[in-house]
């Protein structure tokens, strides 16, 4: 008797007859009908016309039967709603069962039951077992809240199960600790920017307590999430680091892989002369081979993510080059990964074998691999220098054996030999060109004209093999046509009185004949050349080739620091940033390697601190950066306040990483308050650029420097720009103007070559040098530039006059933007004139050149008032009281030399002052006195 | 998390969905069934393969491909070791794990499946559990079922799902106590031509059968524990003695359960316990080869090696082999030109060899790959590395278990190339 009987059907109809049976007074017919519902389900057979009997079967003390229905709920309470609202009833009773199985069993069936109405149902259930006495119970619900936030977001929040939740990390049971963390990663990702695993030392050590107690599913929940942590220094990264590693014994490949990710990330932290940081390379080599016995699926994801950690550590693997040796029959996923790591661990030590087994396998049958492994001779002789004469001759060997396609992989990877070891192995040319009939592979002729063309001088009959190519042009790839071109210009520079004719054919097929316009243009390109300056022509054709880069293939190491924070997941198979591929419009938190920081504690081993720091002789009363900083942002970032400052350098580092675009306006908030009494002198500390404001407090304000800065607001939304979205602030900074600019990439594709252009304006505001993004935007990825600007560029009055036009270009398009720039940035620093002067020059303006403006709710005392202008270029000449009323009278210069005056009038225990403001062009005041507002204001 | 799971056979008929989240369509199986055209053999077809919406990941077993389907981004490997586990359980369930055996089962199937995941998270993964929350098929049963009208499904929170041994559960009985060991070891080899090791490395198993009474707490001490440097657990091993005092102490699952694994990497010399002298020549413009194998014992520890079956792919201009073997069968295949002979065991003093002639295709030139030959064999009471059990002891429980240890060393991946 077996459930087969369930897919037998009968003429008459099978839905009727189910229907029937389910309406059975029998229970055991009602319950082989369920059944036999349930397995039509699993093959894909449609039977929701069956609902309301279905439905009606839950009600049962009978746990199979009641779990088969919940089955066959799930599958399609979705398609009937309306009848599934009477299902709700039973799930609000099972919630309060004395059996745990039943009260978890419907808790997590509702949830899985993706209808609003029942959804307004579940949360009052949930609230309960969230809470439950039973950590099964408990482990379920937590689950669900995962559910019920994908069905409803908003619900979730609102009904503060986030906070339950998130008090569940402290649960005594880890098996509910790991699905609470679970379920939080999944809300996570799918909402980057809420903070709901907000992690402190109390909270990894609970995880790490749980992680040694909960399954193996929940270590690798647990794992991951510390993957995300940014432990404090290097003292919190090796402890983390040494609890994990026992992981790495586990017999689940997933825990093992996972654990290997939060290794290999919290090593970045550790320095590379601690006894410590080599132990943990040594410990991670064994268990990245083991994966290698598993079976081959698992070995494919682990070769992907070695391939990374080679390249990252190729250290850790360095003498493991034998577990890598392809076995016959791997599948070939397998095999093609392997070979790859064998190239990047090549080296002089093991090239010797490493050639034999890749001789080898140019025997082997598959031709997709062959073709790889002859490649890879190729790349080892570029690799490894000493290795370069043995690979050649390998290659000859294989050209030989006259397997058509091996040879024509050993053509294109000896051109690249030829580039990189210029007139070495031209001795080989000869028994290239026997074997020219054979190609005919777009690459491999390509690439064979490219060694005949290189190398004319030494082919004699060069000009007829040249020529034999030339007979069918028109049938060749464009990749050969390009190639042949310049291969027959080579040709004729260095043997002009015989080749004549052909170059001339040549040209003529390339401009007159062909509708290619890459073709076209470089034939016109090298006729001009040729018919203008045949010495130029040879100075360009015939340069010296730039050479080839060693290791091919590379990851870019910005990538390849965000994948290695993703090491077990999908991005590291695919070597892409999840950004890259992940379904949606979820957006993706970028993740980054942790800096290296030493802890505070290092300089209690004297080598580790700098000569002739005073080591522990620190007063305590004078707080350092560090501690500023700290403190200002509420940060834990820096070393606590007994400590020397010397670890503030890399404090600062960590603190720009962190803070980034927002650490600005906390500047405004605190830069122009009093200033601290006893700032420290600072020691030639590096200073981040995001920070430098940040430090005129510590170094006395009331210099000239900062003036003030406005937060960064978005000039350029990304919808407008194809994905490209610029925000950004003005500064002047000791007599220098600024534009910084915050570029974020929000497109899928990487941006690259950037330039900027202002419009004319009316005080000529001109980039002082080219925008310089240095690494192309990737997806997702953010920049910050300063870009200098001066006020030599052509003036045009704009409206409003403080209007600024900018073109933005990339590889994309370009775009335009306007936006206004206060006008403090243009105040000059010697805008301070002389009292007399200014008597005179206030007179001198015609009344009706006076404006006058109120300036409400600013609580500034006179003294304030004055000395937070002066740090914009605001003067104070002079003051005066006249009947209790505070008189300021200051002066400011723009940089095209217009001089204003004004008249500030402070009434005591009156938040509003009066500016007067006199000016030879009354155009500027309004501007002059929102420059006012914004300075007192911030 | 894992979304989807369809089983699909060999032929590409998708004979089982079961879904966590909502309902994928089964058509998402499409792209599965492009890479599965593309590979030329069903062991070929990438285990990850991306599709607009889903991410498809795969292992092929029993002749089955279980895919799943996910959405978001997963740890690929989480997802590849649970469908191994899922293909496990039902090895465990029901004996053997094939299409018709599924099919007939295939309530159990479902029950197992929703047991295992709830919302794409594993629940219930080891057997214990699962066979307590539902009872594995049983003739018996099924016909104490039918009579009285009970289920199958158990109705009680399983024991060991929250306690902190989940593995076993509690009130175990047996009459007979007792626990067996082995200790089991594979070679994975590469040997050149000239009959050099390329690489050699065992992957070594100790897989244990215990039927103990009660909550019995185990110590396993080894003669040379150094061996063991590269070593997985089961749950059950306390990693803290391992550390300090390289002693396997355990509180183990009840019944049969892989309790370690280990690696002996290749920079460790790897003792060979076969070689083979081979003679496989082919000539050009001639229609005959000449193909000579023989076996010999090299470092066997004075163990006889039994079993030892020979296994080579024949290039594809083979047309046929006469051959005739000293001993055992042998057969080839001329449609998939694969050679296997039976040998047997090896008699130190009459080593076994086959010899004879190949027929070539006329005309054609001589094969540009040669064959590899693969080796199987197995020797008894041998471990190869020399790992050795010292004793092993039982704490926690009065009475006197029954105790036994065996050694078997076996050919994992051996190759051979001419």
């Amino acid at each position: 008797m077996t459930d087969s009987k369930y897919f037998t059907t009968t003429k008459k109809g099978e839905i009727f007859e189910l229907k029937a049976e389910l309406n059975s007074d029998k229970k055991e017919k009602k319950k082989e009908a369920v059944k036999k519902v349930i397995a039509s389900m699993t093959v894909g057979k449609d039977v929701s016309a069956l609902f309301p009997d279905v439905v009606n079967c839950m009600q049962t003390d009978n746990l199979e039967l009641k779990k088969l229905v919940y089955l066959y709920l799930m599958n399609y309470a979705k398609s009937q709603p309306d009848m599934a609202i009477m299902a709700v009833n039973t799930f609000v009773k099972d919630c309060e069962d004395p059996n745990p199985l039943i009260r978890a069993l419907a808790v997590r069936t509702m949830g899985c039951i993706r209808v609003d109405k029942i959804t307004e149902y579940l949360c009052e259930p949930l609230r309960k077992c969230l809470k439950d006495e039973d950590p099964y119970v408990r482990k379920t619900a937590a689950v669900c809240v995962a559910k019920l936030h994908d069905i409803n977001a908003q619900l979730v929040e609102d009904q503060g199960f986030l906070d339950t939740l998130k008090d569940l990390i402290s649960d005594s049971n880890p098996m509910v600790v790991a699905n609470a963390v679970a379920a939080l990663s999944e809300i996570a990702e799918s909402h980057p920017s809420s903070n709901l695993l907000d992690l402190n030392p109390q909270s990894i050590n609970k995880l790490l307590t749980a992680l040694n107690e909960c399954t193996e599913w929940g270590q690798i929940f647990i794992l991951d999430c510390l993957a995300n942590y940014m432990p404090k220094d290097d003292r919190e990264a090796q402890s983390i680091c040494e609890r994990v590693t026992p992981r790495l014994s586990h017999a689940n490949s997933a825990v093992v892989l996972s654990a290997v990710k939060v290794l290999m990330k919290f090593m970045e932290m550790l320095s590379k002369d601690l006894d410590y940081y080599g132990t943990l390379l040594k410990k991670l080599a064994p268990p990245l081979v083991t994966l290698l016995s598993a079976e081959p699926e698992l070995q494919y994801v682990a070769l992907r993510n070695i391939n990374l950690i080679v390249q990252k550590r190729p250290e850790i693997l360095k003498h493991e080059m034998k577990v890598f040796f392809v076995k016959y029959n791997d599948p070939i996923y397998v095999k093609l990964e392997k070979l790859d790591i064998m190239i990047r661990l090549a080296s002089q030590a093991n090239i010797a074998q490493v050639l034999a087994e890749l001789k080898e396998y140019a025997t082997e049958v598959d031709v997709d691999f062959v073709r790889k492994a002859v490649r890879a001779i190729g790349r080892c002789a570029i690799k490894v220098e000493q290795s370069a004469e043995r690979c050649v001759s390998t290659l000859l060997d294989l050209i030989q054996t006259k397997v058509n396609y091996v040879v024509q992989e050993a053509i294109v990877v000896i051109k690249d030999i030829f580039r990189k070891y210029p007139n070495k192995y031209e001795s080989v040319i000869a028994t290239l060109c026997e074997n020219l009939d054979s190609l005919d592979e777009p690459e491999a002729r390509a690439a064979m004209i490219w060694i005949v063309g290189e190398y004319a001088e030494r082919i004699d009959n060069a000009d007829e093999l040249l020529e034999s190519f030339l007979e069918g042009f028109h049938d060749e790839s464009t990749q050969v046509q390009l190639q042949l071109l310049t291969a027959i210009v080579k040709l004729f520079l260095k043997k002009p009185t015989e080749t004549q004719e052909l170059v001339q054919q040549v040209l003529s097929l390339a401009t007159q004949d062909s509708d290619n316009p890459d073709l076209r243009d470089r034939g016109y390109i090298y006729w001009r050349l040729l018919s203008t300056d045949p010495v130029a022509a040879k100075e360009v054709v015939l340069a010296e080739k730039p050479l080839i880069s060693e290791e091919t293939d590379l990851i870019e190491p910005t990538l390849l620091d965000e994948l290695i924070c993703y090491i077990g997941t999908l991005a590291s198979v695919y070597h892409k940033p999840p950004s890259a591929f992940v379904e949606g419009g979820r957006g993706v938190v970028h993740k980054s390697l942790p800096p290296r920081t030493a802890s505070n504690e290092s300089t209690e081993s004297p080598e580790a601190a700098p000569a002739g720091a005073p080591t522990g002789e620190q007063p305590d009363v004078i707080p350092t950066q560090g501690d500023l900083l700290g403190d200002l942002l509420n940060l834990d970032l820096g070393p606590p306040v007994s400590g020397p400052p010397l670890a503030t350098s890399s404090v600062q580092m960590g603190a720009v990483d962190l803070l980034g675009g927002g650490l600005d306006s906390l500047i405004g908030d605190t830069n122009f308050g009093a200033p601290p009494a006893a700032a420290p002198a600072r020691p030639g500390a590096p200073i981040g650029s995001g920070l430098s404001d940040l430090f005129d407090l510590t170094s006395g304000v009331g210099t000239l420097s900062g003036s003030y800065v406005a937060p960064k607001a978005v000039w350029l939304p990304a919808m407008k720009a194809k994905g490209l979205e610029i925000s950004g602030t003005f500064t002047r900074q000791v007599g220098s103007i600024s534009m910084d600019l915050q570029l974020t990439n929000k497109a899928l594709q990487v941006m690259m070559d950037f330039a900027i252009q202002f419009n004319r304006n009316s005080f000529g505001l001109a980039p002082a040098a080219p925008l310089q993004v240095h690494a192309p935007l990737s997806p997702n990825q953010t920049v910050e530039i300063s870009l200098p600007l001066n006020t030599v560029g052509s003036v045009m009055k704009m409206d409003p006059l403080n209007n600024l036009q900018v073109a933005v270009k990339n590889n994309i398009d370009i775009f335009y933007f306007s936006t206004l720039y206060p006008l403090h940035i243009l105040f000059v620093e010697d805008g301070k004139m002389d009292r007399q002067m200014f008597l005179a020059t206030w007179k001198d303006i015609p009344n009706e050149n006076e404006a006058q403006f109120q300036i409400r709710d600013c609580p500034l005392n006179a003294e304030a008032v004055s000395s937070r202008l002066q740090s914009s270029n605001i003067f104070t000449i002079a003051k005066r009281n006249v009947e209790g009323q505070d008189m300021l009278y200051q002066s400011l210069k723009l940089t095209n030399g217009i001089w204003v005056l004004a008249e500030l009038r402070i009434q005591p225990g009156n938040t509003s002052f009066t500016l007067s403001l006199k000016c030879r062009a009354p155009e500027v005041s309004p501007h002059v006195y929102q420059a006012y507002e914004t300075i007192l204001k911030n | 998390m894992i979304h989807s799971l369809f089983l699909i056979n060999s032929s590409g008929d998708i004979f089982l969905e079961k879904h966590w989240k909502s309902v994928v369509s089964r058509s998402v199986c499409d792209y599965f069934f492009e890479a599965q055209e593309r590979a030329t053999e069903a062991e070929n077809v990438p285990p990850v393969i991306p599709t607009p919406h889903h991410y498809l990941l795969s292992v092929y077993r029993h002749k089955i491909f279980f895919v799943a389907v996910i959405q978001t981004e997963v740890p690929p490997l989480f997802v590849i070791e649970f469908l191994h586990r899922v293909v496990d359980t039902f090895q465990d369930y029901f004996g053997v794990c094939s299409e018709p055996m599924i099919k007939d089962n295939v309530v159990v199937v479902y029950e197992v499946l929703e047991e295992m995941l709830d919302n794409g998270f594993p629940l219930a993964t080891e057997s214990n559990i699962l066979k307590e929350l539902i009872k594995p098929p049983t003739i018996l049963r099924t016909v104490v079922n039918t009579i009285t009208g009970s289920t199958n499904v158990g109705n009680q929170l399983p024991t060991g799902q929250l306690s902190v041994v989940p593995w076993r559960r509690t009130g175990v009985k047996y009459t007979n106590n007792e626990a067996y060991f082995d200790v089991i070891e594979e070679i994975d080899a590469i040997i050149d031509k000239s009959g050099s090791t390329i690489t050699a490395e065992i992957q070594g198993v100790i897989d244990a059968c215990v039927k103990l009474t009660g909550m019995p707490d185990l110590t396993l001490s080894f003669m040379n524990p150094r061996l063991l440097d590269d070593v997985s657990f089961h749950p059950c091993v306390r990693f803290k003695r391992w550390e300090s005092e390289r002693i396997l102490s355990f509180i183990p699952p009840d019944g049969n359960f892989r309790l370690l694994s280990y690696h002996v990497s290749a920079q460790n010399l790897v003792a060979i316990p076969v070689y083979v002298k081979h003679n496989i020549s082919f000539r050009d413009s001639s229609s005959l080869g000449r193909f000579e194998i023989t076996v010999g014992p090299k470092q066997t520890m004075g163990k006889t090696i039994e079993g030892v079956i020979i296994l080579s792919q024949m290039p594809r201009g083979v047309l046929n082999m006469s051959l005739t073997p000293s001993q055992g069968t042998h057969t080839f295949d001329p449609v998939t030109k694969m050679l296997s002979w039976d040998v047997g065991k090896i008699n130190p003093q009459k080593l076994p060899s086959l010899k004879g002639t190949m027929s070539l295709q006329a005309g054609a030139s001589k094969p540009d790959e040669n064959p590899t030959i693969n080796l199987q064999f197995k020797i008894q009471q041998l471990a190869i590395s020399g790992l050795k059990v010292n004793r092993l002891d039982m704490y926690g429980e009065k009475y006197k278990p029954f105790k036994g240890i065996k050694y078997m060393t076996k050919a994992g991946k051996f190759q051979v190339r001419t």
